[in-house]
C-alpha cells in the first residue's frame, strides 16, 4: 500500500508537468502561426475558439481522425518507434526543467547533463523515422538532420560549459541561483546569440530547416508519415523548441528569477516568470522564421564548425582566464 | 571595406535590423480579410454569376438575337428561340453551362439590349456538376434577385461607355 501511495503520488506529479507542457506545446503552435501570419500582415488561424486559441486542438481532432499509412516496404518496428521516440525524448527532458526554488520534479545534480544528454538523442528518432521510411527523400532529410544536430549539439555544449565555469554545478537550479545578482546574458552575451542560433539549428527551425526543406525534400524525414505519427513528430519538435527556449532561460535569462528583486516584481511567482522568458525566446524564435530565408547545407556546415565552435572555444578559454586571474572561481 | 563588412557580419546588422522591420510589421493593419465574415470592395465592372435581367414591367429583356451565344469564346451558351403568341420574338431556352464559361463578359458586352450581365455574386458554388447548368428560369430568377445592384452598377458605369 505504501508502496503504491508513493507510486501514484509520483504519477501525479508528472501528469502535473506533463499536461501542461503538452496544453502549452499546442498553445505555441498556434502563436508560432499567429507570429508568423502577424509578420506578413496576414491574420493567422483566427476561427477555432476565441483569437483561434483552439486552432492546434481541431488540427490534432483531425489527425487523430486520419488514416496511418504505413508504407510497405518500410521497416514496421522501427517506423512506429520513430515518433514515439521523438516525442518520449523531448517530453522527458522537462523532468528536470525547475519553474521555482522547489518546483522541479527530479532535481539531479547533473541536471544540464541529462538534458544535453536528452536531446542528443532526439537525433535517433529522425534518423530511424528517415531510415525506417525506406524511400529517398526521408532518408536524403535524416542524414542532414542527424549531421545538423550533431554539428551544432558541440558548440551548445561548449556554451553550457561557458556557463558552468561560472557555476560550478551542474544542477539547474544552482544554475538559476548563481544569477541572483547578474544574470549570465550580461558578462556572456556573444554565447547567448551563439546558443540562440544553434538552438535554432538544433530544433530544425528556419533558417536551419533543411531536413524538411519542402523544395528539395518534400518534407524530409516525416514524408511517409501520416495521421498520428505525423502530429507526434509534430508535437515532438515543438516540445523541443519549448525546451531550448526554456534552458535559455535558465542558462542566460536567470530562469524563474525577476528581473529586478523590488517589491512589485517579486511578488509574482517563478514560474510565470520563468513562462514569461520563455514566452519571450519564443517569439523571438517565430519572428526568425518569418524574417530569414533558408541556409544552404554548405553553409550551415561552415557556420557550425568554422565559427561557433571556435568562437565559443575562445569564449570558454577568456572567461575561464578571467574567473581565475581574478580568483572568482565557484568554490563549492 | 573587408573591415566593416567584417563588423557588419559579427554584429548582425543586417539581421537585427531585419527584427526591428518584423516587430513593426507585427503591429500594422493586416491585408487580409476575414473572410466569410468580411467581404472585399467589388467593382461595378466585376463579371460573376450571369443574369438575365427584365424590364421593369416585367417582360424579359432578350430579344433572342443569339450575339451572345455567336461571341461567347467558350461556346458556352445556348439559344432556342421561337415567335410568342403576341408576335415578339423570344428565347424558349437559354442555357449557360457554367463549368465552361470563362467568365470575360463579351456576352453582357456584345448584349444590345443589357439582357444578359454578369452580377457581382461569384458565392454560387455548388456539390454537384448539374447545378451548374443554368437554364433561363435560374438566370431570370438571377436577375430578379440582383435587380438593384445590377441596375446601379450599370448605371455607375455607364459614363465610361
Amino acid at each position: 500500500m505504501e508502496y503504491l501511495n508513493i507510486v501514484f503520488q509520483e504519477i501525479y506529479k508528472i501528469l502535473f508537468l506533463l499536461i501542461p507542457v503538452l496544453v502549452s506545446v499546442a498553445m505555441i503552435v498556434w502563436l508560432d502561426r499567429r507570429v508568423w501570419a502577424f509578420v506578413q500582415k496576414r491574420q493567422g488561424p483566427n476561427v477555432v475558439g476565441p483569437f483561434g486559441l483552439l486552432q492546434s486542438l481541431a488540427d490534432a481532432l483531425k489527425y487523430i481522425f486520419k488514416e496511418i499509412i504505413i508504407p510497405a516496404s518500410s521497416n514496421k518496428v522501427i517506423f512506429i518507434l520513430a515518433p514515439i521516440i521523438t516525442m518520449t525524448l523531448a517530453m522527458i527532458a522537462w523532468a528536470v526543467i525547475p519553474f521555482g526554488e522547489d518546483q522541479v520534479l527530479a532535481n539531479i545534480n547533473v541536471g544540464i547533463l541529462y538534458i544535453f544528454a536528452v536531446s542528443s538523442l532526439g537525433v535517433y528518432g529522425i534518423i530511424m523515422g528517415g531510415w525506417a521510411s525506406n524511400s529517398k527523400y526521408p532518408f536524403l532529410g535524416s542524414i542532414r538532420s542527424a549531421a545538423q544536430m550533431v554539428s551544432y549539439e558541440v558548440s551548445i555544449g561548449i556554451i553550457i560549459i561557458n556557463v558552468l565555469l561560472c557555476v560550478g554545478s551542474l544542477n539547474l537550479s544552482d544554475i538559476v541561483i548563481a544569477q541572483k545578482n547578474m544574470w549570465f546574458i550580461i558578462p556572456l552575451f556573444p554565447m547567448f546569440v551563439i546558443f540562440f542560433i544553434s538552438a535554432l539549428a538544433e530544433t530544425n527551425r528556419p533558417p536551419f530547416d533543411l531536413p524538411e526543406a519542402e523544395a528539395e525534400l518534400v518534407a524530409g524525414y516525416q514524408t511517409e508519415y501520416s495521421g498520428m505519427m505525423y502530429a507526434m513528430f509534430w508535437l515532438g519538435e515543438y516540445a523541443n523548441i519549448l525546451l531550448m527556449c526554456a534552458l535559455g532561460s535558465i542558462l542566460f535569462l536567470g530562469g524563474w528569477l525577476s528581473p529586478i528583486d523590488l517589491y512589485p516584481f517579486n511578488l509574482i511567482p517563478g514560474a510565470i516568470w520563468l513562462i514569461f522568458k520563455i514566452l519571450l525566446l519564443f517569439i523571438l524564435f517565430a519572428l526568425v522564421k518569418a524574417i530569414v530565408p533558408r541556409y544552404r547545407y554548405d553553409q550551415l556546415m561552415r557556420l557550425g564548425w568554422k565559427i561557433f565552435l571556435p568562437l565559443s572555444l575562445t569564449y570558454v578559454v577568456l572567461t575561464a582566464s578571467y574567473l581565475f586571474y581574478f580568483n572568482l572561481l565557484p568554490t563549492n | 571595406m573587408k573591415i566593416t563588412r567584417f563588423l557588419k557580419t559579427i554584429l548582425m546588422t543586417d539581421f537585427i535590423s531585419g527584427l526591428f522591420i518584423a516587430v513593426k510589421e507585427l503591429f500594422k493593419t493586416k491585408k487580409t480579410i476575414n473572410y466569410p465574415f468580411e467581404k472585399g470592395k467589388i467593382s461595378p465592372r466585376y463579371r460573376g454569376e450571369h443574369a438575365l435581367r427584365r424590364y421593369p414591367n416585367g417582360e424579359e429583356r432578350c430579344i433572342a438575337c443569339k450575339l451572345c451565344e455567336a461571341v461567347c469564346p467558350a461556346q458556352a451558351i445556348t439559344i432556342e428561340s421561337a415567335e410568342r403568341s403576341d408576335g415578339s420574338r423570344k428565347t424558349t431556352r437559354y442555357d449557360i453551362d457554367m463549368m465552361k464559361c470563362i467568365y470575360c463578359g463579351l456576352c453582357e458586352e456584345s448584349c444590345p439590349v443589357d439582357a444578359i450581365v454578369q452580377g457581382p455574386n461569384f458565392e454560387f458554388s455548388t456539390e454537384t456538376r448539374e447545378e451548374l447548368y443554368y437554364t433561363k428560369e435560374k438566370l431570370l430568377d438571377n436577375g430578379d434577385r440582383w435587380e438593384n445592384v445590377l441596375a446601379a452598377n450599370i448605371k455607375s458605369d455607364n459614363p465610361y461607355r
